[in-house]
Order: C-alpha cells, then structure tokens, then sequence
C-alpha cells in the first residue's frame, strides 16, 4: 500500500497523477477463510479491518453484493454525533465519534470529519425542559451536550426564523460541539484500504444465496460466485438483515423502511452547523460542497425499494424552508432513499445469532453512519474472541426475550 | 406514493392512513404457558418480507376503520384489499 502524504501527492503531480496504484485488492473468493463478514458497506469493512488490525484475524472476507458503500453507507446525510440519553447507547456511540476523532490518521486517508458542532431545536417551554433534562443525562453520561437558549442559538445560526409570525419559534438548543459531519464514502474507501492491505479480500458482486446450516452451525454460504466456508460469519447489511436472516432459517425484531435524503443547489457557506428539528421533522447541513444536505423522517410504510415518497418530501422541505426562510429560493438537485432496519426500542443488535457461526450487526435503524467503527470495533471483538464486549452486553438479541430494552425510541421519538 | 381503496370509504390519497404492522399474527396462549422467548418472539420478530407482505392499515384521517392490504414491498404495488377477520386472498397467503 502507498502511504497517501504531502510528498506523495507532490510526486505524483509532478509525474501527472499516473502512477496511483488502486487503494484496495479486488480478490476472487477462496474456498475458505476463517472469517466472512456479508455486506460491504461501513460497518462490514470496519469489521474486517478491526478483526485484523485488533485481533491478527487477517484470512478474512467481506462479500459485497453491489459495489462497495453502495447501500447506506453511500445515502446517509452523514451526521456523527453521540448525544444520547441512555449510558448503554451513549458509550457505543461515543466510542465511535472518539474512533472517528482519530479515523484519518489511523487509515492514512482522510475520511474529512467536520467537528463543526450539532444543534437540536426545541421550540416550545415544554421541549426546553425536556431538553434540560436530556442534557443533564448526557452529562451524566460524559458526553459534551450544553443547553442553550434562544440568544445563544442565534449567534451560532442567525438566519434561522427568529421572526414574531414563526410557526415554529427557537426557545433553545441543545448542543453538542464534537458532533459534526464526515465524507461517508471515504470512510468506506479508508476501511476498505486499510482492511485490504492487512490482508482481507474485498469481492463485490458476490451475492448471498443461502446458509448451509448443519447441526444448528453454519458451515458455508452459497453465493454467486460459488460455495464458502468459514469457521464465523458476520452479517451486516442494514435493511436486508430479514431477508438473510430468513435465509438462514429465524426472525429478527427488525422492520426495513426507507429513509429519504436530498440536497439542493450548492451555495457558499451559510450554515456552519448541524440544525436538527424534531417538530418540524427536518434536518440540515452544508456539505464542503455548499450543497444543503436534508432529510427527516422515515417513509409512511416498509418498504424494499431504494427510493422514496412524496408525502415525506413535501414535510421535510416544508419544515426546512419555515426554520429557514432564506431557503425558500433554493432549488433541489437529487433526492434519494436507503433501507434502514428499524428496532422497536431503536437501538442496535450487536452478538450471536439463533444459528452457531453466525453473528449479527444490524438494527441500527437511521443512525447507522455515526456508528460505523464502533459497529466494526465491537463485531470483531464478538467473533475474535466468542464474547461480548463490555459495550456490545446490552445490545444482544437476547434483550427481546428478557424484556431489557435500550428504549431509545422513547427517549429521542426522532429518526437519529 | 399509494393510491388506498379503504373498503369502507373507497380510493384515498396514502397520507390519510396509519400503517399497522404485520397482519395474521396470533397471540400465543394461555400466557401462563408461555415461555420469554415465545412471547418476546410474539412481540417482537417480523417476518419483514421483501415482496409480498401482509399488513394492517387503518384509514385514520377517514372513517377510523382498520383493515388488511396484500403489497409488494419492492414496488409498492397494491394486491389487494380485504377486511379485517378474513383471510389473505388465495395466491396471496
């Protein structure tokens, strides 16, 4: 692998960017590995780096039905933050925004992470004091969350509806400074890199036909590019944790909807922060790009296809053209749709399957970006080693039989 | 988007309607037999299809009633429509 520097990038300009090798090998399968992980997305690839980097477990592939990222990892609106209510959630999530903190150097590649700070709007008395009592959870929790008021909240983002006729006033904020964004396709692309160098076979358009289950352990997978064996199989494929898991023979709690996105012309930089608004259902952030990045709320039914709704659409811009009125001019540019595998206390499946050698990451629902290495970290820590993790033991599947959820959906009631 | 003809109101634009979750699912009993996982399963585990899925709506911004809708969940497309206490059209099971 080629070390990407200051004094690469002058040499190979100089020598007319011709001699960049590719960033990773695409490998045809072998019969046998000690560890396939199926889906190639962000928390796949991290899996596979983090099994070898952490554990040495470097006869491992990563089976990618289309290309690489091409699920959600390349349609998210690629917030990281790690703000959450419950100590469960906000050690995983904070363990991933402090593996992002460090991702760039880590993978020699620079995933460009924007700490540029997040802000959640409440807009009346009654969110303020929730919100408060959020925050002193979040601090409980070590996380860097403050309350704000409304003054504070237009000296971060003036151009939000401070006006007397707004239909949905700022009384506050609660904000999180080291929240931001990252470009969601090099984290993919670094993952991918860092994982091939060590040795993994990265083999896109290789699609999962069946399990090969004998004795209650899966012994191979059938594929389009031939049978496999593996002494472990990881699952990480978001909304199509069902289909595979029907595949191998049970249910999971998990329900794929589509989660849209869309972004508008590109402007010059005018909001320097993330704006989430639960009421309105909208939220918001300017890409490197000046393209504004938007969504809100998930689609009005389950749903398998890549794209989404008009109903959903109208309430997100409606939400973002009244918290901000300057936008009203803007035109759209695309718009777009991931399948995201939502869980009833919207938190995720981290451990064993119900069939031997096979181990889940999934459930993530619509905050599966923010989530990526800590995904990875802990997946591979549960198949090197055969045991949860400190931080994985609250999020195995096993909460649905005891009845010891991680209500997240309770405590946010928001898509994340 | 989805054009629904609630059996009581006729066809209705999608926003007027609730989606309910998995249609035909019993629950297990009596409760005092149950194991955790049985009823964690009843609960929680779907069976999330991709294609064919049975589902319960209910026309929530109309007449109030709920009711059944045979759709495929990569096209969206509508299959059909029946009540609720009736069984998946034949061929639809």
């Amino acid at each position: 692998m080629t070390r990407y520097s200051a004094l690469s990038l002058i040499r190979q300009g100089l020598a007319g960017h011709r001699g960049w090798a590719p960033a990773w090998r695409s490998a045809a399968p072998k019969p046998r590995y000690d560890v396939v992980i199926i889906g190639g997305g962000g928390h796949g690839l991290a899996t596979a780096y983090y099994l070898a980097k952490n554990h040495g477990i470097r006869n491992v592939a990563v089976l990618e039905k289309g290309w690489l990222g091409g699920g959600n990892t390349g349609r998210n609106t690629t917030v990281i933050r790690s703000n959450y209510f419950f100590p469960e959630s906000a050690a995983v999530y904070d363990l991933a925004l402090r593996l992002y903190e460090k991702l760039s150097n880590d993978l020699n590649f620079n995933i460009m992470l924007s700490q540029r700070g997040l802000l959640f709007f409440a807009h009346s008395r009654h969110e303020m004091e929730l919100f408060s009592r959020s925050v002193n959870a979040m601090q409980l929790n070590g996380i860097d969350a403050e309350l704000l008021d409304a003054d504070d909240v237009r000296k971060l983002v003036p151009i939000l509806n401070f006006s007397d006729s707004a239909r949905f006033p700022v009384w506050g904020a609660f904000y999180q400074g080291r929240g931001g964004i990252a470009r969601h396709d090099a984290v993919a692309w670094g993952y991918a890199r860092g994982a091939s160098a060590l040795g993994v076979d990265i083999i896109q358009n290789c699609e999962v036909a069946g399990f090969r289950v004998e004795g209650g352990r899966v012994a191979a997978i059938e594929t389009n590019r031939g049978v496999i064996e593996a002494g472990a199989f990881g699952l990480a494929v978001a909304g199509h944790s069902g289909v595979m898991a029907a595949k191998a023979g049970f249910r999971l709690p998990i329900t794929s909807y589509a989660l849209q996105a869309m972004v508008s012309e590109p402007v010059k930089p005018i909001l320097h922060t993330v704006a989430i608004s639960p009421a309105t259902g909208t939220y918001v952030s300017q890409s490197d790009k000046g393209e504004l990045v938007f969504g809100g709320g998930l689609d009005l039914h389950p749903s398998y296809a890549q794209r989404g709704n008009l109903p959903v659409i109208e309430t997100v811009v409606a939400g973002l053209t009244e918290m901000f009125p300057i936008f009203r001019e803007l035109k759209m540019l695309r718009k777009w749709a991931g399948l995201v595998d939502v869980v009833h206390d919207s938190s995720p499946i981290l451990g064993p399957s119900p069939v031997e050698g096979l181990y889940l990451n999934c459930g993530w629902g619509t905050g599966g970006f923010k989530a990526i290495p800590a995904g990875g970290y802990l997946l591979a820590h549960i198949i090197a080693t055969g045991r949860h993790h400190t931080y994985s033991a609250a999020f195995d599947l096993n909460r649905f039989a005891s009845g010891a959820l991680v209500d997240e959906a309770a405590a946010a009631g928001i898509p994340h | 988007m989805l054009l629904i003809a609630c059996p009581f109101c006729g066809p209705r634009d999608e926003t007027e309607f609730r989606y309910g979750g998995e249609s035909h699912i019993a629950r297990p009993g009596p409760s005092s037999q149950i194991s955790d996982e049985r009823w964690g399963d009843y609960l929680f585990n779907q069976r999330n299809s991709k294609g064919l899925h049975l589902e319960r709506w209910c026309h929530g911004a109309g007449c109030g009633q709920w009711f059944n809708i045979a759709r495929n969940t990569v096209t969206h497309e509508i299959l059909a429509v029946y009540k609720m206490g009736e069984p998946a059209p034949e061929g639809l099971e």
